[in-house]
C-alpha cells in the first residue's frame, strides 16, 4: 500500500522559505498573490493491506521522525483507502 | 575531566572540539563513532558542529536516531554533562533532550561571522566562570540557527534561568526568538548553543572568550 504524507508548518511558525518563494513569484508579476507557505511531501510503500494498520504505522513514523510536531503538522493519505 | 566527542557522518567540527577540550582540560578526549551503542565512563559528552547526514529531512533529525544517541540520553538522564554546539544543538532538540527547534535563518542565508553573546545565566556548570551580563565574542557558522519555541516553553526557560546565552540585539545573526543563542535542560546538565566557543580558546585563534565554557566545566567537574 502506498502512503502519501504532506508535512506543513503550523500556523504562526515563521516560514522564511515560503516568504522567499512568494517574493520570487511577485517579481515574476504574480501580483494577486497572497501568503505562500512551503512544506514537504513524502511518498512511501508499506507492506500492509489493512488500511487501519497502515495508517497507524505511518502515524508512528510521522510522530517519531518524519515530522517535528513542535512546528509541523502532517496529513496522511493512503492509496485505495 | 574526561570527555567524549560523538562523531556522525557529516560532522566537521569534531577536531576543533577535540583540540579545545585537550587544551583546556589537559586530558585527551575520546572520539566515539555514532554507530557505537555504549559510551566510556566520562564526565562530559559533546555533540560537535557539522552537517550530520547532510541535514536531510531536518537538521539533526537523522543523527538523533543514531544508535549512540540512546546511550547519550541515558547518560544525560543520569546527570552526565552534555554539550551540543551548532549541529549538536540541533540534534539535542530533535532527540527531545532540549525543548524547541532551530529553524532556517530568518534571512535564509548561511551565516559565518563573529557575534556578541550576553551571558544570561552564570549559575550553570557551563558558565560559572563568566559574570552574569558579561558580553563575550563568539563565532557562528550555520544555516539553521533560528531558535523557536512556543510561549509556554519560552516562559519556562526565562523563569528558571535556562537561557545561558543571548545574542546582543544588534548581533542576532539568524532571527532567533528573544535573541536566544543557548539553552539548558531542566536539570541544568545539558547545554545546547549555536555559536562555537571551541573556536576561540587561545590567542592564536584571535581571542579566548570561548574558553570560559570549558573552564567552567573543568571547575564544576573537578
Amino acid at each position: 500500500m502506498k502512503a502519501r504524507i504532506k508535512i506543513t508548518l503550523k500556523n504562526g511558525v515563521l516560514d522564511p522559505q515560503g516568504k522567499a518563494i512568494g517574493h520570487a513569484l511577485h517579481q515574476l508579476g504574480f501580483d494577486r498573490l497572497g501568503e505562500v507557505r512551503q512544506g514537504k511531501f513524502i511518498e512511501l510503500d508499506i507492506a500492509e493491506t489493512d488500511p487501519a494498520k497502515a495508517r497507524s504505522a505511518v502515524e508512528e513514523m510521522c510522530e517519531r521522525v518524519l515530522a517535528n510536531t513542535v512546528i509541523e503538522n502532517y496529513d496522511i493519505e493512503l492509496d485505495g483507502a | 575531566m574526561k570527555s567524549a566527542v560523538i562523531v556522525f557522518p557529516g560532522s566537521n567540527r569534531e577536531h576543533d572540539m577535540l583540540y579545545a577540550l585537550e587544551q583546556v582540560t589537559g586530558h585527551t578526549p575520546i572520539a566515539v563513532w555514532h554507530q557505537e551503542t555504549s559510551l566510556p565512563d566520562v564526565d562530559l559528552i559533546v555533540l560537535p558542529g557539522g552537517f550530520s547526514f547532510g541535514d536531510y529531512l531536518r537538521t539533526g533529525a537523522i543523527a538523533g536516531l543514531s544508535p549512540i544517541m540512546k546511550a547519550v540520553t541515558e547518560k544525560a538522564d543520569m546527570g552526565v554533562r552534555v554539550l551540543g554546539v551548532c549541529n549538536g544543538f540541533q540534534i539535542l532538540t530533535e532527540t527531545g533532550l532540549l525543548p524547541g527547534i532551530l529553524l532556517r535563518n530568518a534571512h535564509l542565508k548561511f551565516v559565518c561571522k563573529e557575534v556578541k553573546l550576553e551571558v544570561a545565566s552564570n549559575v550553570t556548570d557551563f558558565t560559572k566562570v563568566y559574570d552574569k551580563g558579561q558580553v563575550i565574542r563568539c563565532p557562528v557558522a550555520h544555516h539553521d540557527g533560528n531558535y523557536f519555541a512556543d510561549d509556554a516553553t519560552l516562559a519556562e526557560l526565562e523563569d528558571n534561568n535556562r537561557i545561558a546565552f543571548r545574542y546582543t540585539p544588534d548581533t542576532n545573526p539568524n532571527g532567533s526568538i528573544r535573541n536566544i543563542a543557548g539553552i539548558l535542560n531542566e536539570r541544568g546538565n545539558v547545554l545546547g548553543m549555536m555559536p562555537h566557543p571551541e573556536n576561540l580558546i587561545e590567542p592564536a585563534q584571535g581571542g579566548t572568550d570561548g574558553r570560559g565554557i570549558f573552564a567552567s566545566l573543568l571547575e564544576a567537574l573537578s
